[in-house]
């Protein structure tokens, strides 16, 4: 699915989080949302998800107007910072919660929810963690079951807030690698928002940098790195 | 915690650690501790129980069983049993609506939740007075109709309501604010609705602190005396509660009938009480188990 930004405008009160910023994401790409914090990349991402409304502008999917669609509408698989997993349900029943919300009619029965977590548990290379808590993983471990409890609900599009914010410098370049296998092997358009250049550089297709609610520049990593639009980025891409 | 804390004989008698006091100061600490709880807490709640056994069993249990005593043990439960499920509900909605929704004058509602623990007991009781009694407007018009509010069961309700109206919300906000949001747009984002999202995650993650709060509740519902003493107007056998047939009985010198009915009161207190600890106990474990990895 490809997504059109249009001029999305973000206030909270009086302070501008957003300035009107476009972005066109073609489908399929792998999109790095690139910037300090207090750039509003997580208020953009949270936007596409329909967890916050713009203020002004419009998103688009496939070239339809998407912007006054609910959250649950939008179907997007949806990574928290420190995500977000259900502290009193199972591995399992976390990932199966989305299929479970599901009304009556496009349930799965039980037999095929059990044969999809499963078969997710072994596409995060977790085949055995199914009845534990998240409180008895580890940081790695608890970013793949959210990466899991996302793709469940085969969701549109694949939104990541700060992904490997939480963890430690080795889990980090493992999970790296972990997210460009599941966004190759899926398909799926993918925004994730990071403050971290490299992790930027190196998996994404298509790197979107931002500072103070504005888009500075658009491009592929290596013409970032050759040619850096404004200042910001010089400055921002080297340090 | 305890595994870096040499054992007291290994450790050289002449280093104190900075936060141990004195031998002697820590002995006037601990008696002071334990002579204020005997003195203050223990003795009286001993001396209900003798004063009510002092004839012996059978008269204690014989003057529980005359009408009066009987049907302000009903009052206060029937009490207890309508305002405390209301007062959970609007605790869950005044919490919910305060921890997870940004608003102008959220600190003002907060002040607001907690009048009830400033506010004396008594002026409460005066203020349902004034304002459903028979002579204000709205209390003329309900007493016309047949539906008197104040000297009865609705206004006797609304006085316990409002007295204990902060404990579910006071218990539930700190840890709703400490849970955040985020699993709840998880939830949103998964596809479930805000009912379905409401009742699978919200509640199960509060629900040891809403069993608390639905406790203390029940405690200080079933002892409140100063609001309904005001509003119930007394009418033994109708509108007299367990602490204010207490009170009579008290007044009337019927020391045995008054102190069984105050010992029935204070074993309803003992059991919320027992239900908490074990509460505390259980939750313990849990957080325990939720720290382990």
């Amino acid at each position: 699915m490809h997504i059109d930004i249009d001029e999305i405008a973000k206030t909270f009160g009086t302070t501008a989080a957003l300035h009107p910023v476009s972005l066109a994401i073609p489908s399929g790409a792998l999109v790095a949302l690139l910037g300090p914090s207090g750039s509003g990349k997580t208020t953009l991402l949270r936007i596409l998800g329909g967890l916050e409304y713009p203020s002004s502008g419009r998103v688009l999917f496939n070239g339809q107007d998407a912007t006054g669609m609910t959250v649950q509408e939008r179907r997007a698989g949806f990574v928290f910072q420190s995500y977000a997993l259900f502290r009193h349900m199972t591995v399992f029943e976390n990932i199966a919660y989305g299929l479970k919300a599901r009304p009556r009619g496009s349930r799965p029965p039980r037999a095929e929810i059990a044969r999809r977590v499963n078969k997710l548990l072994s596409l995060i290379q977790l085949p055995d963690i199914g009845a534990r808590y998240p409180s008895q993983l580890s940081g790695g471990q608890r970013q793949r079951v959210a990466l899991a409890r996302a793709l469940a609900i085969e969701p549109r599009m694949l939104l990541l807030d700060e992904p490997f914010g939480a963890l430690d410098a080795k889990v980090r370049k493992e999970l790296r690698q972990g997210l460009r296998d599941i966004h190759d092997e899926t398909g799926l358009t993918t925004v994730f928002v990071t403050h971290d250049q490299d992790e930027a550089m190196e998996l994404a297709d298509l790197v979107v940098v931002m500072s103070m609610g504005r888009i500075e520049q658009i491009g592929r990593p290596q013409d970032i790195r050759a040619t850096p639009a404004t200042p910001f980025v010089r400055e921002f891409i080297t340090h | 915690m305890s595994d870096t804390t040499l054992p007291v004989s290994a450790r050289p008698s002449h280093f104190r650690a900075a936060t141990d006091e004195t031998p002697t100061a820590r002995r006037v600490m601990i008696g002071l501790a334990v002579g204020g709880l005997l003195l203050l807490v223990f003795a009286p709640l001993i001396a209900v129980f003798a004063e009510a056994l002092a004839r012996g069993w059978g008269a204690a249990i014989a003057s529980l069983g005359n009408r009066d005593s009987l049907a302000a043990i009903r009052l206060t439960l029937t009490i207890a049993a309508i305002s405390v499920p209301l007062n959970a509900a609007f605790g869950i909605a005044a919490a919910w609506f305060i921890t997870k929704f940004d608003f102008r004058g959220k600190a003002f509602l907060i002040t607001l939740i907690d009048l009830p623990f400033s506010v004396s007991p008594v002026v409460a009781g005066l203020c349902i007075v004034l304002m459903f009694g028979a002579n204000s407007a709205i209390g003329g018009w309900l007493v016309a109709n047949g539906y008197p509010i104040v000297f009865a069961l609705p206004g006797i309700v609304l006085a316990t309501m409002f007295v204990t109206f902060p404990f579910v919300a006071r218990e539930l906000i700190p840890v709703m604010i400490e849970q955040g949001r985020a699993e709840e747009e998880a939830a949103l984002t998964l596809g479930a609705s805000g009912w379905r999202t409401f009742w699978t995650v919200t509640v199960p993650n509060i629900k040891w602190a809403l069993l608390y709060g639905v406790l203390l509740c029940n405690a200080r519902a079933m002892g409140e005396f100063g609001a309904v003493a005001v509003v119930s107007g007394k009418i033994r056998g109708q509108t007299a509660t367990m602490p204010i047939t207490i009170e009579m009985l008290y007044n009337e010198y019927l020391s045995v009938a008054a102190f069984s009915l105050a010992a029935v009161l204070t074993l309803l207190a003992l059991l919320t009480l027992l239900f908490k600890t074990l509460l505390e106990r259980h939750v313990a474990g849990q957080i325990a188990a939720n720290h382990r990895h």
